[in-house]
């Protein structure tokens, strides 16, 4: 029997070359005469070790990594002469996947198939229990009708992932109460905040996952159609996406009569165009519609008049694809990890200067401290920590007296800070944060919708501001007018893009004002 | 406003012609052309227009919304620098510097043998293993500067030879 060698296909593990291993372990293992079979899944989201190689065994899958080209020819020489038991055989050797701590000590719900399956193969999905949750679906539907479901979703606790926090069964809710000839399923695969990579992860390591979770949102509000706006930064999640539709399609789980249920909903990618504020849904619903993406003031919300004036359900990647697990396994089950109203649990991005970046799946309540310290091993560059983001460019910069606070909605609001999409990227000392705030600035100058005025005209306000602030010119004046502009922003905005951009602008004033005035407070830079 | 060559027309006719009657088509419209041709060519404007029975000035308003589209025909190689925030922790900032004076080019420029255009971007999803350059469809992590230098030799060469094939067959 050939042996079976997993290498990843997502972005990261591309990026770091894995496209060049899997050709050199090809050759190799021709050359040496080693029947091997290549199986290019998604990553497992420990992106410090990637390339990850896995090898398969009696006692399961073997790691490696990360693997370069180089490291190739060991290795096969290696298989071929301790077959399964190489234990420690070769430097790069890291024991069984499932028990390298950094995976053991994670919960997974949503990424439970993350880097397990071929994303590719639909066989693979099924014998890892996919698509028990819209078979469950499917009955309640017959059992207690769409109403089933979305009892489901609603008793799971489940906040959306997007950022906002909106609880999803009450969006349902709106929704399935609507009538319409005609309702839209609509996936925010816009994914933009720096620092976040949990939406392509799951999209390249575990389409089926996302499909399924559409298929089933679409059953509970009579919606027959979806469609998933995908950023166009990520042409291998569209590669995988589209696929992992096409197949879906020809087994029967798109399209009419879903697995002989008399049940249709029809699915397609629609890809953006760069511009962050698409991310936003109403502003994504105007680019879909294949307009310039100005955002729309609420009310009416999109679950009334969405897409093309429908009633439509704006739910980003990971909300979606958490709807398989809660209807497999029921709401309860999902409600029973968190904390608070956090139910659940939140994929967490450890991103920035970090040793060991990548993703963590556990419910709400870990500290931002265990994050970055036990799971991330501080950082990359080894010197002290000074700053962490979490939440994307929208999102406070908490300093070392915040970081014991749980990862809790209502807990990180209490900081003025937010969880938002669950990004945390680590600075080191080096960081001047006096440019983290002009950047905030310069970011939403743009990346602004145009729309109102506040953000429009405030960002370039704000960008000129901080340069004066940095350059010394009437400090204290200059801070003030800052603090002014950030409430302007703050209330007179019509989207949480120039009513957010303060909450970095504000928590670099507040807790690292040193660095923003420092040759006048005569504070050099600690390092 | 320069005109289509044959093979332009051709690509933006048929692009329209496909997919006009999908709900909410211009932006697929936008991107199948700038796939083929690399960029929107200014005098595809009034065909999209008329084929989605809309005025110039709003598929105008639409391209000049969104970074991704381009109106200019850009180098061989389009290269996108990660500026958000992950990146700007691992140094970001200093490989931007570095990577525009290797090029000799700013940001939204092409260099002077065509070979590369430049576009800043922000988050490739690489944030974990920053910084992190996109070349055409590909994105490249822990970059640097010297990294940056051997990517490109090897893309020059690439190309250098792929011309040479094209000039044979014609
Ligand atoms: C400026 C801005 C950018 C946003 N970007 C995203 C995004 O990239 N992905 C996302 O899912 N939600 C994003 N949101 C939140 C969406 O507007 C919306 O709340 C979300 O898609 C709802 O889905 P959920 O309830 O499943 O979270 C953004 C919001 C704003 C104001
Ligand atoms: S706050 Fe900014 S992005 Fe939001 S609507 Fe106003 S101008 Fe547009
Ligand atoms: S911030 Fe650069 S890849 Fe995400």
């Amino acid at each position: 029997m050939p042996v079976k060698i997993y290498i990843p296909c997502d972005t990261t593990a591309l990026a770091m070359g894995a496209d060049e291993v899997a050709k050199t372990v090809e050759f190799q293992s021709r050359e040496a005469g080693l029947s091997a079979d290549i199986i290019r899944n998604g990553s497992r989201g420990l992106f410090y070790l990637e390339p990850l190689v896995e090898v398969a065994t009696a006692r399961g899958r073997i790691a490696f990594g990360p693997v370069e080209p180089e490291d190739v020819p060991g290795l096969i020489e290696t298989l071929m002469e301790h077959g399964d038991v190489f234990e420690g055989k070769h430097p790069l050797y890291l024991g069984l996947t499932e028990e390298i701590p950094y995976l053991a000590r994670q919960q997974r719900l949503t990424f439970a198939r993350a880097g397990i399956i071929d994303p590719f193969s639909i066989a693979d999905y099924q014998a890892h229990d996919g698509f028990e949750g819209l078979k469950r679906a499917l009955a309640l539907i017959d059992s207690a009708g769409p109403q089933g479901i979305v009892d489901e979703v609603k008793n799971s606790g489940l906040r959306g992932r997007g950022g906002a926090a909106f609880p999803t069964g009450i969006k349902w809710q709106t929704v399935l109460d609507t009538p319409a000839e005609q309702k839209y399923i609509v996936c925010n695969a816009d994914e933009g905040d720096s620092g976040t990579f949990a939406d392509r992860l799951l999209m390249e390591a575990d389409p089926f996952t996302l499909i399924e979770g559409m298929i089933i949102a679409g059953l509970a509000v009579g919606a027959n159609q979806g469609y998933i706006y995908l950023r166009s930064e990520y042409p291998q999640a569209d590669k995988i996406l589209n696929q992992a539709i096409k197949t879906a399609y020809a087994q029967g789980y798109l399209g009419k009569n879903i697995q002989g249920s008399g049940q249709h909903f029809d699915l397609e990618v629609r890809l953006g165009a760069g511009a962050y504020i698409c991310g936003e849904e109403t502003s994504l619903l105007e680019s879909l519609e294949g307009k310039r993406g100005l955002v729309r003031a609420k009310p009416p919300l999109p679950a009334i008049e969405g897409l093309f004036g429908l009633p439509t359900i704006v739910n980003n990647v990971i909300s979606l694809a958490s709807v398989p697990v809660i209807l497999a396994k029921g709401g309860d089950y999902y409600r029973d990890y968190g904390m608070g109203r956090s139910r659940g649990t939140l994929p967490v991005q450890l991103a920035g200067n970090i040793k060991q970046g990548g993703l963590v799946e556990l419910a709400f309540g870990e500290t931002l401290h265990n994050l970055v310290f036990d799971f991330g091993g501080g950082t990359f560059s080894g010197k002290p920590a000074k700053a962490i983001q979490v939440g994307g460019p929208l999102g406070a910069y908490l300093p070392q007296a915040q970081w014991h606070t749980p990862l809790d909605y209502e807990a990180f609001a209490a900081n003025n800070a937010v969880l938002g999409h669950g990004g945390v990227v680590v600075f080191d000392t080096s960081v001047d944060m006096a440019k983290q705030a002009r950047f905030a600035m310069e970011f939403c100058k743009i990346e602004s919708c145009g729309k109102c005025t506040p953000c429009r005209i405030g960002s370039v306000r704000g960008v000129e501001v901080i340069d004066k602030i940095i350059s010394h010119d009437n400090q204290e004046q200059n801070l003030e007018l800052l603090n002014d502009l950030c409430d302007t922003m703050e209330l007179g905005s019509l989207c949480a893009m120039g009513g957010m951009t303060p909450y970095p602008v504000r928590s670099v004033i507040e807790h690292f004002s040193g660095d923003l005035l420092k040759t006048v407070t005569g504070n050099e830079q600690q390092e | 406003m320069t005109k289509l060559s044959e093979q332009q027309y051709q690509v933006v006719v048929k692009s329209v012609a496909d997919k006009k009657a999908l709900p909410g088509a211009l932006l697929p419209i936008l991107h199948d052309i700038q796939d083929q041709l690399g960029y929107i060519p200014k005098a595809a404007i009034d065909i999209i227009a008329a084929g989605l029975k809309q005025t110039a000035a709003e598929i105008y308003g639409v391209i000049s919304f969104y970074h991704h589209f381009r109106l200019d025909k850009p180098g061989n190689h389009l290269v996108e620098i990660c500026r958000a925030e992950a990146c700007q922790a691992m140094g970001s900032e200093a490989l931007e510097q570095e990577i525009k004076s290797k090029l000799g080019i700013d940001y939204h420029q092409t260099s002077k043998d065509n070979n590369v255009s430049l576009e800043p971007v922000y988050c490739l999803g690489n944030c974990a293993c920053g910084p992190s350059v996109k070349v055409g469809e590909r994105v490249y992590g822990r970059m640097s500067g010297e990294k940056f230098s051997q990517l490109m030799d090897k893309l020059s060469t690439y190309v250098v030879e792929l011309g040479q094939g094209e000039n044979h067959a014609s």
